[in-house]
């Protein structure tokens, strides 16, 4: 509908494109890691990752949800899934990630009721119609996705459902990218920041980090221009021997975020130590619920405990979610490990890196 | 999963499809002093598809305005430019229409 309006986005991103050519030749081998899991789909199927100089290479962080979730919590929502008279709640990629006795869809193949939500709004409506039936909700994901699990959570206590319950294990970003920089493992030179996290908690949530580790750190949005532009902020920064924050996404995001979102996660959950996939748990990185909505805890409510998180023998994914490796350093990748039939997480979600590095080709 | 789609609300639904949230079964005082968990809910048009979404987190948007759906909730509220903008690069690099939560 708007043919100039392309045109003239085609003719600015082959202008950003230049740029970063041009402010590259002078910097060394550069690592810029994006955090988010929707921006390295976004990366790849744009082809913005080849439009990039050799010397600026893009790497995964740990920002898909469905990647970073340990397999003890997999198994756990097996167990309940397993139980009489329950039914689970989950958005879409969840369904597929193989637990140690098998994906919550073969789990459904035996007979257990698993049910793919949009919203958690959906799973309470579900509670409320069925009153004889427990529905559980598989409350992960991160700052963007947290607020609708809290306000549902105090829709649920302010209206008094009792057989809604939620198996938490809602993440934070800060914490983690920090416990990357302070692991020191991959060189990283600055931060493609996530553009819907950030709506949530403000673009003013890096300057820490921009600070104490000396990393440029700029919000982008998803399309190829607002990625190209922030790819470009980040370099001039380093070239300038400066790292502070900056957003190349201000037409959605604010310095000081979405403080009703904010507030609403605060209201609900309190910080704690998490347990990410492969890589261990990391404090204050986890949102536990507070006592007084514990009593929609589904370990509390099942009496079950969250597993060991045991990674599927060979697979890799703990270390691409970190960086550490990509896709095709891993043996089971496009051999035994295929979308189609998935060993690890990366390659179940359809934002995982490996399915992204599958599907939309394998440049690094 | 991050990933969040523009819309217009074409109707605004003030109660929450809860009970009126007053008689608070919780006793803590960090919820009983909100005014609810998702409403007030909003109709909202997505090029053609319409959805409930919850408005708790943009509080003060009414008909015609334009939010940022997510997971069923509205997590920011646009103007029109930032609106057709973020359409418009939906449109050219986004993943899975069919599935927009994720």
């Amino acid at each position: 509908m708007k043919s100039s309006g392309k045109k003239n986005r085609k003719a600015e991103i082959e202008k950003v494109a230049t740029r970063i050519a041009d402010v590259a030749k002078n910097l060394g081998a550069l690592q810029i890691m994006e955090v988010c899991g929707t921006h390295t789909v976004s990366l790849l199927r744009t082809g913005v990752k080849s439009m990039l100089p050799e010397n600026v290479r893009l790497i995964s962080g740990p920002g898909c949800p469905v990647c970073v979730t340990s397999q003890g919590y997999l198994d756990a929502a097996c167990q309940i899934a397993a139980r009489d008279n329950v039914t689970i709640c989950t958005y879409g990629d969840m369904v597929r990630v193989p637990g140690s006795t098998g994906s919550l869809e073969q789990h459904r193949a035996r007979g257990a009721k698993v049910s793919v939500v949009y919203s958690p709004r959906d799973a309470l409506s579900a509670a409320r119609e069925n009153p004889d039936e427990q529905f559980v909700f598989l409350a992960v994901g991160f700052e963007t996705t947290t607020p609708a699990t809290a306000a549902t959570l105090l829709e649920a206590a302010a209206s008094g459902v009792e057989n809604f319950h939620v198996l938490c294990a809602h993440k934070l970003v800060i914490p983690a990218m920090n416990a990357l920089l302070a692991g020191g493992e991959v060189p990283i030179d600055g931060f493609l920041c996530p553009g819907h996290v950030s709506v949530i908690i403000g673009s003013d949530a890096y300057k820490q980090i921009a600070a104490d580790y000396h990393k440029p750190c700029v919000v982008a949005g998803f399309e190829p221009l607002g990625m190209l532009t922030a790819i470009s902020m980040i370099l001039e920064q380093i070239a300038a021997g400066e790292a502070y924050v900056q957003n190349a996404y201000g037409r959605v995001v604010t310095p000081s975020g979405n403080t009703q979102g904010w507030g609403l996660i605060e209201k609900v959950f309190e910080p704690g130590t998490a347990t990410w996939r492969a890589i261990g748990d990391i404090p204050g990185s986890g949102l536990n619920l507070r006592d007084e909505f514990k009593r929609f805890d589904a370990l509390e409510f099942f009496g079950v405990e969250m597993g060991p998180d045991v990674c599927p023998p060979g697979c890799r994914c703990g270390e691409v979610i970190q960086g550490k490796v990509t896709p095709d350093q891993c043996p089971l990748f496009a051999t035994s490990c295929t979308p189609v039939d998935a060993i690890g997480p990366c390659m179940v979600s359809s934002e995982g890196t490996c399915a992204a590095w599958y599907k939309y080709g394998r440049r690094d | 999963m991050c990933l969040a789609v523009p819309g217009k609300i074409i109707e605004i639904i003030h109660a929450s499809d809860a009970k009126e949230p007053t008689d608070s079964a919780t006793g803590a005082t960090g919820a009983s002093g909100a005014t609810g968990g998702v409403g007030p809910l909003g109709v909202v048009d997505f090029q053609g598809s319409r959805v409930e979404a919850s408005l708790a987190m943009t509080p003060g948007v009414g008909v015609g305005d334009w939010v940022l759906v997510h997971a069923g909730f509205a997590i920011a509220q646009l103007d029109d430019e930032e609106a057709q903008a973020t359409f418009e690069s939906i449109a050219e690099a986004m993943i899975e229409p069919e599935n927009p939560k994720s």
